[in-house]
């Protein structure tokens, strides 16, 4: 029994901390995400580089990668291309090199609209005909304007990798500014073949373990931020840190981010090494971890108080990060079904 | 990259381990056979604390001098995980095991260690502790017991107060006033008091289970020879803390154990049909409550194995640990409260009226003493606040 880390994890955990620090600081991103196109391309490079794209990364280096980029709401298709859209991509060496060099910028396109809208769900309209040409309508598309490439789940069910530029993307507004969702069209839009479906549930489960690991990083990085105002700000002659009112709500989010840890690292080993309680450990990681960062932010907003309201706070920012990790893929109370039907039959 | 270190699947010899005492339960330990209400019986508890000892199972991570197995905490932790398999009881000296025995070992001089720490193990001895006093609940530096020294013996005065099973203790870790003139957290010892003493008088007070698990003490001149002292008078405090320290920490597999046996029961229940014929496990809000449940219990399950990690590589446990009772004394109120939920108007009836004779009924309302004993939530989360997130003090 044993929960340590590696030193090489440890060393990305500090490396990737100190790196986005310096260049990608929360303080900076209200202006790129509130612009168009809602990022810098040119950022992509430099990912790549520090080896962030690399499949060579086991699934707990990820973890500990994606706390990181979650604290920071890096702006860039990180998440959709390596948690979401990599594994489909993996049997093919050639694409697989291109993501690791930074070449390619992938995203899931999964969703339908009147349909399921889990990423393992397979009642599609989407098809793809004789000559792989795919023509249907996906929505909720992350991050899909920022892709070279989508990968399609298409009725069969089969994976087929179209080019971004032969789809029609359509932006709609989102709250999350820092993780965009779109319309993407195919009006009979050439493709190749990436396999069929039965990778589709652990695409979910990886996409599921590195949801929670980004809501690890998001609620941490708005406990730190209620912590430092609590400590600081004074009413009635005292930091309002010393009313239990105040520091009891921090401490409740410091412990559910906690346990939600706990988690996540278990079901991140469960899935890589391929345990039978992997399936249960993922949906009790993704719930925990997400409904964890929503609180967490919910009560450093309390704690704020006003100005935990306003726009010009970063606060909001981090929380509907958070919602958006909630939502995605699949509910709480669905992926508490789950734990149900394995636990009660 | 290289692969991760983290592995959470036993070694050769801790598998080893777990199947002989799985297998030790399976011979020893009849479910069937053991009390319904799973209120805490002494004559039971005593002969099984016994048969636990024999077996090598009591003591698992002490050192061999003193009657322990001389193992890593791995062991103790697959201990809890199977007691809570066989849904089997635990050793009855839970007081002597995780809080006179550390303290003792951490505190005491050689002849101590060889005088109490054996039968401690054995269950011949049972303990208590005499923190609480009626005018210093939270506030244990606030303690007015007395103890004055008169010749070769402390002479000591004074009442303790939630003192659970010193009514059946044979000796009491205690906490005592020796300095009126030092500050607060200064003027205390901690002395092994003789519960057999004259001038000791135990009153139980029932509890709201009906149990009188815990006890009112009374010292009225009671003489303590003057080396049953842990440390040096006025190290009182110092002591106490390690006291405390253990009695927040290595508890911990033992907690999440008992959750573990609480959480399976109600598995149980709930796909029984209730008294109305329904069963609650078809229920979509009764699965999700459940479901919240597990995932909570799994969550402290594995905080705990963080800890223990930790623990092994740095010789003390993470800021994680702090949280670990806090949480589990909710969260097994909310699951016996769930538990009697499921019953309706029949979760009312008790002993041999009730469902498992009254098993959930006795456990709901013992529970709402887990956020009170071993540190309020209240001071917990204070703790927590002061020393893991570096808020200012509150007082």
């Amino acid at each position: 029994m044993d929960f340590a880390f590696s030193s090489e994890q440890d060393m990305l955990r500090t490396a990737a901390r100190e790196y986005l620090a310096e260049r990608h600081p929360l303080t900076g991103l209200p202006a790129i995400i509130d612009g168009e196109p809602g990022w810098q391309p040119e950022s992509w490079q430099p990912l790549a580089d520090l080896g962030w794209t690399d499949d060579e990364l086991t699934l707990l280096d990820q973890v500990v990668l994606f706390e990181e980029t979650g604290a920071a709401l890096l702006p860039a298709p990180l998440f959709s291309t390596v948690a979401l859209a990599l594994p489909a991509v993996r049997g093919d060496e050639e694409l697989r090199a291109a993501v690791a060099s930074g070449d390619l910028k992938l995203s899931l396109a999964w969703a339908e609209s009147g349909r399921p809208q889990g990423i393992a769900d397979t009642g599609l309209a989407t098809t793809a005909d004789a000559d792989g040409r795919v023509t249907g309508r996906k929505i909720l598309v992350p991050d899909a304007a920022w892709t070279d490439e989508l990968v399609v789940t298409v009725a069969g069910p089969q994976l087929r990798l179209v080019r971004t530029a032969d789809a029609t993307v359509t932006p709609v507004s989102t709250s999350d500014r820092s993780r965009r969702l779109y319309e993407v069209e195919f009006d009979s839009a050439p493709s190749r073949a990436l396999g069929d479906g039965s990778v589709l549930a652990e695409m979910e489960s990886r996409a599921f373990v590195l949801a929670a690991a980004e809501a690890l990083g998001v609620g941490r990085r708005a406990l730190e931020d209620g912590i430092a105002h609590a400590s600081t700000r004074e009413q009635f002659g005292r930091v309002i840190g010393t009313y239990q009112g105040v520091s009891h709500q921090l401490v409740d989010s410091y412990a559910s981010l906690e346990l939600a840890r706990s988690l996540t690292y278990w079901a991140a080993w469960a899935l890589a090494e391929g345990d039978d309680q992997a399936a249960v450990a993922v949906a009790a990681a993704k719930t925990a971890a997400a409904e964890a960062a929503v609180n967490a932010c919910e009560r450093v907003i309390q704690v704020h108080g006003g100005v935990g309201m306003t726009w010009e706070h970063i606060l909001h920012r981090l929380y509907k990060r958070a919602q958006w990790l909630e939502a995605f893929g699949a509910s709480g109370r669905a992926l508490r079904g789950r734990i149900a039907d394995a636990v009660l039959g | 990259m290289q692969a991760c270190l983290m592995d959470f699947r036993d070694s050769a010899a801790e598998a080893a381990f777990r199947a002989k005492l799985r297998d030790w339960y399976a011979q020893n330990f009849d479910p069937a056979g053991k009390s319904g209400s799973g209120r805490p019986e002494v004559d039971h508890m005593r002969a099984w604390s016994r048969k636990l000892h024999d077996a090598g199972y009591v003591g698992l991570t002490w050192p061999k001098e003193y009657g322990g197995a001389g193992l890593s905490p791995g062991y103790q932790a697959i201990y809890f995980e199977e007691m809570a398999r066989a849904q089997a009881p635990e050793h009855i000296g839970v007081i002597g095991l995780n809080m006179a025995g550390p303290t003792i070992m951490a505190w005491g001089t050689t002849e101590q260690k060889q005088r109490y720490l054996p039968k401690l193990l054995s269950g011949e001895e049972i303990w208590c502790q005499g923190f609480s006093e009626p005018g210093s609940g939270s506030d244990l530096a606030a303690a007015r017991t007395t103890a004055v020294l008169d010749g070769d013996h402390w002479v000591v005065n004074g009442q303790k107060v939630w003192s659970s099973w010193a009514h059946i203790a044979d000796w009491c870790i205690l906490v005592v006033r020796t300095d009126q003139a030092a500050k607060k957290h200064e003027g205390l010892s901690y002395l092994l008091v003789d519960m057999h003493a004259p001038g000791v008088e135990v009153r139980p007070l029932r509890q709201i289970t009906g149990d009188p698990e815990f006890n009112e003490i009374f010292f009225t001149d009671v003489r303590v020879p003057k080396e049953s002292i842990l440390g040096n008078p006025g190290d009182g405090w110092k002591v106490a803390m390690t006291t405390l320290l253990h009695e927040r920490g290595t508890l911990a597999f033992a907690l999440v154990g008992q959750l573990r046996q609480h959480f399976t029961s109600l598995v149980e229940l709930a796909r029984q049909p209730a008294s109305d014929g329904s069963v609650p496990a078809d229920d979509p809000v009764v699965r999700d409550a459940i479901a919240r449940e597990w995932i909570e219990l799994q969550a402290l399950a594995f905080t705990n194995y963080r800890t223990l990690t930790t623990l092994l590589a740095k010789g003390q446990p993470g800021p994680e640990s702090s949280v670990v009772k806090l949480v589990w004394s909710e969260a097994n109120q909310r699951l016996t409260k769930l538990a009697r939920g499921l019953q309706g108007l029949s979760g009312m009836l008790d002993d041999k009226g009730g469902v498992r004779d009254g098993y959930w009924q006795y456990r709901q309302l013992r529970s709402r003493g887990n956020t009170i004993e071993a540190g309020t939530s209240e001071i917990l989360r204070n703790i927590v606040a002061e020393r893991v997130l570096g808020l200012p003090r509150s007082r």
